[in-house]
C-alpha cells in the first residue's frame, strides 16, 4: 500500500516542530514554568516545607517572608506555599483526568461523525444536548446526584469538554478523508476501522494534542471554580479553589492568602495556554493567525 | 431560508426534549428513594406520602414524565422543600438580576473583544498586536472569580470605588443599580472578551486577505471603509456565532460572579439549592438553564441569518 | 501621441522569510489613449504584480522602484491620499475571480454606488440610479431588479459584469483587467470580451489586459507586451507579433496558437519545456536561456536588453524569419 504510506501531518515534521518551538522564547518560558509547576506538584510530599493540612494557630496570619513560611500562613496558621504545592497537584490531577475523559469519549465520536455520514446528525444532537448544560450546571447536577468530590468535578468538566473535542476531530476527519492517500486506501478496499485507525487518527493527532493543551488550563480553571463554590475538592484537602474560598473571609487581614493561590492558578493556566498556542503555530505556521 | 429555519427549530425542539429527559432521569438517579431526597430532613411518613403524591412517584415512569413535563410547561416547577415557596416565583425573582448582569457582561466583552481583535488584525506584527494578544492570553488564563476577589479587595474595600456586594433593582434606582453591577459585569466579561478578541482577530485576518478587500482598495475607499465596513461586517458574522457558543461559559461564570458579589441572582439560587439539597429547585434550575441555552442559541442562529445575506436570501444562480 | 499611462523601469521585490524575492525587473510599458495593451506570459511571470503596482495595491512587503506616470502624474511614491483619489476614479481594476472579488454581504448596487459616493459625492439615491444605468451598460438584463441582488444570487459571468460596471463607474482613464475571463466558462468569456470592446469604443477607455490566453489577445488587443520571469522580452503591434515573433519564447508560445484575426476560442499558451526560473537566480544571463532552443554561449553570461523601435525584443539570437502559421 505505497500510496497510503505517504505520511502527512505530525509524522512528517516532528523535528521541524520541535525546532520551531525551541526558537520561540515565549514557548520556552511557558515550558519552563510548566516544568517547574509539574515538579512542585509531583514531588510536593517531599518538597513542601510543611504538612499542608497541619494547623498552627499560634502562627496564624504570618505575612510572606516570615522565616519558615516563604508565602506566609492563613487564618489557621497553615503554610500557604505548601498548600499551593499540593493545590497544584490537585489542579493538574483534575486537569488531566478531565481532558482524558473528554478525549476518550470525544475522539471516537468525532472520528465517527466525520467519517460516517449517517451518524453525523445523531452525534451533533448529542453535542447540542451536552452544550445545553453549561459545565457548572453539569457539575451541580453531578454533585447533587453523586456528591462533591475531585473525581466528580473532573467528570463534569470532562463531559462539558466533549463537544469541543468532537467538533475539532470531526472537521479534521472530514478534511483527511478527502485527501488523496486516504481516498486511495478506501478505493483499495481497506476496511473502515483500518482507515480510521491507521490513516486518519495518526494524522489527526496533532490537532488533538493542541486541543488537549488548551483544554487542560480550561479544566484547571473549572476545578478552581468548583472547589471555590464547594462543589469540587472538599476541605481540608488543599486545592487552589478552596484556598481562595477560605481566604475570602479574611482577605482584608491577610491579602496574601487570597493573592498567592490565584497567581498560582493564573501562571499554570497561562503556561499551558502559551505552550498550546506555540504548539499550534509550530504545527501549522499558516494557521498561526487563528 | 424557511427550510433552514424549520430545520433549526426542529433541532432545538429535539434537544429540548432530550434535555428534559436528562433532567427527569437525573432526579430519578438520586441515590436512594427520591421521595426521601425530595423531602430533605422532613421525613415523617405523612410528608413522604404527600411528596409521592405530588410527584406521582408510585406511577409508571412514563406517566411520571408526562406529569413532570405538563407541570413544567404550565410553569409549575414544584415548591422549595426549604422555604415552601413556589420554585417558579423564586426563579422569576432571581432571573432579572442574572439577565441584566449577563447583558452588561456581553456588552463589555463585545466592545473590548471586537475592538482589541480589530486592532490586533490591522496592526499585525506591531506592538499593538502583541499587547492585544497578551491581554487575550491573560484573559483566558485568569480565574475570573479570583479577579473578582482582587477587585473587591483593592477597588471596593481599599479604595471604596465600588460597592463590594449587594444589588439594587434597576427600576428603583438605575444609577445605583449600575454602580453595583459595573464591577461584576467587567469581571464576568473578561473571559468572554478574550474569546471574542481571538475570534475577531482571526476572522478579521481572513477577511482582510479576501479578494473583496482588494476590490474595495482598488475602488479607492478609505482604510476606514475598507476595514470598518467591508472587513468587519464579514468578520462579525463569525463572531456572533462564537458568542452564542460561549453562552454556557457565561452562565457558569455568572453563577460564580454572583456568589462573589453576593448578587441575589440565578447563580446564588443554584449554589444555595445544592448546599441545601433543595432538589425541586435544583431540578428546576437545571431545566431552566438548559431551556434558556437552547432558546438563546436558536435566536443567535436567527440573528446570524439576518446579518448574512447568503443565508437570508436564497441564490438564484 | 502622448501615452496615458507610462511605466518606466518598474522593479518590484518582495521581502520574504527566505530573503528578497524579485518579481518584476525594470519593466517599461506605454498605453496610448484608447489603446488596448495586452500583457501576456505564464503565471508567475510578474504580469499581475506589474498591474497591481500601478495604483499601489501591493502588500506592505513589496518594495517598488521606478516610475509610473498617469497623464504625467507620478504615482510611485505618491502619498496614500492621492493614490486613493486615483484608484477607482482614474485607474480601475477588474480581477480574475468574480466569485470572491465582490463582498458577499452587500448588494451589487451598494458596491457599485460606493465608488460613486466616494469619488463623485453622489447621494445614495443618485448612486443607485447611476448603478442601474451602469448595469444596463454592461448588459445585465432587468437591471432595476438586479441592483438589489447580493453577489451570491448572480452567476459568474453576471458578477464579472458587475465588476466591470463598478470599474467604469467613474469613467476611468485606464482600466486594468487582470485575467478577466480566466475563471469563466468559454461560452461566457465571449460576452465579457464584447462588453470590454464596447466600453473601449463607447467610452474610449484605455485598457491594460493581463492574460495568458492568446485568443483573448488576438480578439481585443492593439499591442502586446510579452513578459517572462519578471521582464518584458518582446513588444509589438498585435498583428506584427503574431505574424513575426522574434523572441524564441514568443515563438514558442505561438507555436500551436491561432494566428491573429482568427476568432477567440480558448487557446492557452503553448507548453514550453522547463520551469520559469526565479529572477534572483540569474542576474547576468538571459532568464530564458535554460529553456531556449536557440541559446548560444553568450546567453548565459550577459543579459540582453530591449531593442528600440516599433517592434522591440530582448534577445541575443532572435528569430528573424516569419514562422509558419
Amino acid at each position: 500500500m505505497a500510496v497510503a504510506d505517504i505520511p502527512v501531518g505530525l509524522r512528517t515534521n516532528r523535528s521541524k516542530v520541535v525546532r520551531r518551538i525551541l526558537r520561540n522564547p515565549l514557548a520556552i518560558t511557558g515550558l519552563v514554568v510548566l516544568a517547574i509547576a509539574v515538579v512542585l506538584a509531583v514531588f510536593a510530599p517531599w518538597l513542601a516545607p510543611h504538612e499542608p493540612t497541619q494547623t498552627h494557630l499560634d502562627q496564624a496570619f504570618a505575612p510572606p517572608g516570615t522565616v519558615g513560611h516563604l508565602l506566609g500562613t492563613d487564618d489557621l496558621g497553615r503554610d500557604v506555599l505548601s498548600r499551593i504545592m499540593f493545590g497544584l497537584r490537585a489542579s493538574l490531577h483534575v486537569g488531566l483526568l478531565a481532558v482524558a475523559t473528554s478525549l476518550v469519549i470525544g475522539v471516537p465520536l468525532g472520528l465517527m461523525a466525520g467519517y460516517f455520514r449517517a451518524i453525523d446528525a445523531l452525534i451533533s444532537r448529542f453535542t447540542d444536548l451536552v452544550l445545553a448544560f453549561p459545565f457548572l450546571i453539569l457539575a451541580v447536577g453531578l454533585a447533587a446526584i453523586r456528591g462533591a468530590s475531585l473525581g466528580n468535578a473532573a467528570i463534569a468538566i470532562g463531559i462539558a469538554q466533549i463537544p469541543g473535542v468532537i467538533r475539532i476531530v470531526r472537521s479534521e476527519t472530514l478534511r483527511l478523508k478527502s485527501l488523496d492517500f486516504v481516498a486511495a486506501a478506501i478505493v483499495e478496499g481497506a476496511g473502515d476501522p483500518w482507515v480510521l485507525g491507521r490513516h486518519i487518527l495518526p494524522n489527526a493527532a496533532s490537532v488533538i494534542i493542541v486541543q488537549a493543551t488548551v483544554a487542560i488550563p480550561a479544566a484547571i480553571l473549572g476545578e478552581a471554580v468548583l472547589s471555590f463554590l464547594g462543589l469540587g475538592i472538599q476541605p481540608p484537602a488543599p486545592s487552589l479553589g478552596t484556598m481562595l474560598s477560605d481566604a475570602q473571609q479574611f482577605a482584608s487581614r491577610a491579602p496574601w492568602a487570597a493573592v498567592m493561590p490565584g497567581v498560582a492558578i493564573m501562571l499554570l493556566a497561562l503556561a499551558f495556554n502559551i505552550v498550546g498556542d506555540s504548539l499550534r503555530d509550530a504545527l501549522d505556521p499558516k494557521a498561526s493567525r487563528r | 431560508m424557511k427550510r433552514y429555519l424549520l430545520s433549526r427549530l426542529w433541532q432545538s425542539v429535539v434537544t429540548l426534549i432530550l434535555a428534559t429527559i436528562v433532567v427527569f432521569a437525573g432526579v430519578r438517579a438520586l441515590p436512594g428513594d427520591p421521595a426521601l431526597a425530595l423531602a430533605g430532613e422532613d421525613r415523617d411518613p405523612e410528608s413522604l406520602r404527600a411528596i409521592r403524591e405530588q410527584y406521582g412517584l408510585d406511577d409508571s415512569l412514563l406517566v411520571q414524565f408526562w406529569q413532570f413535563v405538563s407541570h413544567a410547561a404550565r410553569g409549575d416547577l414544584g415548591r422549595s422543600i426549604r422555604t415552601g415557596e413556589p420554585v417558579g416565583s423564586m426563579i422569576a425573582g432571581a432571573l432579572p438580576v442574572t439577565i441584566e448582569l449577563s447583558i452588561l457582561a456581553i456588552l463589555v466583552a463585545s466592545v473590548i473583544g471586537v475592538g482589541a481583535g480589530v486592532v490586533a488584525a490591522v496592526r499585525r506584527g506591531r506592538p499593538a498586536e502583541w499587547a492585544a494578544n497578551a491581554l487575550a492570553l491573560l484573559g483566558l488564563s485568569v480565574p475570573n472569580f479570583w479577579l473578582g476577589l482582587m477587585a473587591i479587595l483593592y477597588l471596593s474595600v481599599a479604595l471604596g470605588l465600588f460597592p463590594a456586594s449587594g444589588f439594587v433593582p434597576f427600576f428603583s434606582n438605575p444609577i445605583d443599580n449600575l454602580h453595583h453591577l459595573v464591577l461584576p459585569a467587567l469581571i464576568l466579561g473578561t473571559g468572554l472578551a478574550a474569546v471574542i478578541m481571538r475570534q475577531t482577530r482571526s476572522s478579521m485576518l481572513d477577511a482582510l486577505s479576501a479578494d473583496y478587500i482588494r476590490t474595495a482598495e482598488a475602488k479607492g475607499l478609505s482604510p476606514r471603509a475598507v476595514i470598518g465596513k467591508h472587513a468587519l461586517r464579514n468578520s462579525l458574522i463569525v463572531v456572533v456565532t462564537i458568542v452564542g457558543l460561549q453562552l454556557g461559559a457565561l452562565i457558569s461564570g455568572a453563577v460564580v460572579t454572583e456568589r462573589i458579589f453576593a448578587l441575589p441572582g440565578f447563580g446564588k439560587l443554584t449554589v444555595d439549592a445544592v448546599f441545601q439539597r433543595d432538589y425541586p429547585v435544583i431540578q428546576a434550575v437545571v431545566l431552566v438553564t438548559a431551556t434558556a441555552y437552547i432558546v438563546i442559541n436558536l435566536l443567535v442562529d436567527l440573528l446570524y441569518s439576518v446579518i448574512d445575506p447568503r443565508i437570508r436570501v436564497r441564490g438564484d444562480a | 501621441m502622448k501615452p496615458v499611462l507610462e511605466v518606466k523601469d518598474l522593479s518590484v521585490t518582495f521581502r520574504t522569510e527566505d530573503g528578497k524575492l524579485s518579481a518584476v525587473d525594470r519593466v517599461s510599458l506605454e498605453v496610448g489613449d484608447g489603446e488596448v495593451l495586452a500583457v501576456v506570459g505564464e503565471s508567475g511571470c510578474g504580469k499581475s504584480v506589474t498591474a497591481m503596482s500601478i495604483a499601489g495595491l501591493l502588500p506592505r512587503t513589496a518594495n517598488v522602484d521606478g516610475s509610473v506616470k498617469l497623464d504625467g502624474t507620478e504615482l510611485i511614491g505618491a502619498d496614500k491620499r492621492t493614490l486613493r483619489s486615483i484608484r477607482g476614479r482614474e485607474v480601475a481594476y477588474i480581477f480574475q475571480e468574480p466569485m470572491t472579488s465582490l463582498n458577499p454581504v452587500f448588494t451589487v448596487g451598494h458596491q457599485i454606488g460606493e465608488v460613486l459616493r466616494t469619488h463623485v459625492g453622489l447621494s445614495r439615491q443618485a448612486a443607485r440610479a447611476r448603478s442601474i444605468e451602469l448595469l444596463k451598460l454592461v448588459g445585465i438584463p432587468s437591471a432595476e431588479r438586479r441592483v438589489s441582488d447580493y453577489p451570491h444570487q448572480l452567476s459568474g459571468g453576471m458578477r464579472q459584469r458587475v465588476m466591470i460596471a463598478m470599474a467604469v463607474a467613474c469613467d476611468p482613464k485606464v482600466l486594468i483587467a487582470d485575467e478577466p475571463t480566466t475563471a469563466l466558462d468559454v461560452t461566457i468569456q465571449a460576452g465579457i470580451l464584447d462588453v470590454l470592446r464596447g466600453l473601449r469604443e463607447r467610452l474610449g477607455t484605455s485598457i491594460v489586459l493581463i492574460t495568458h490566453d492568446l485568443g483573448v489577445v488576438a480578439d481585443l488587443a492593439d499591442r502586446v507586451a510579452v513578459m517572462y520571469a519578471g521582464r518584458v522580452v518582446e513588444t509589438a503591434q498585435v498583428h506584427e507579433l503574431f505574424a513575426n515573433p522574434q523572441h524564441p519564447y514568443t515563438a514558442g508560445l505561438l507555436g500551436a496558437s491561432p494566428a491573429a484575426g482568427r476568432h477567440a476560442e480558448t487557446h492557452r499558451l503553448n507548453e514550453i519545456p522547463g520551469l520559469v526560473p526565479l529572477l534572483s537566480e540569474q542576474p547576468d544571463a538571459c532568464t530564458f536561456a535554460d529553456r531556449c532552443p536557440r541559446a548560444v554561449d553568450f546567453c548565459t553570461t550577459s543579459q540582453p536588453q530591449l531593442t528600440t523601435g516599433q517592434h522591440q525584443v530582448a534577445c541575443w539570437n532572435p528569430v528573424r524569419e516569419p514562422v509558419e502559421v
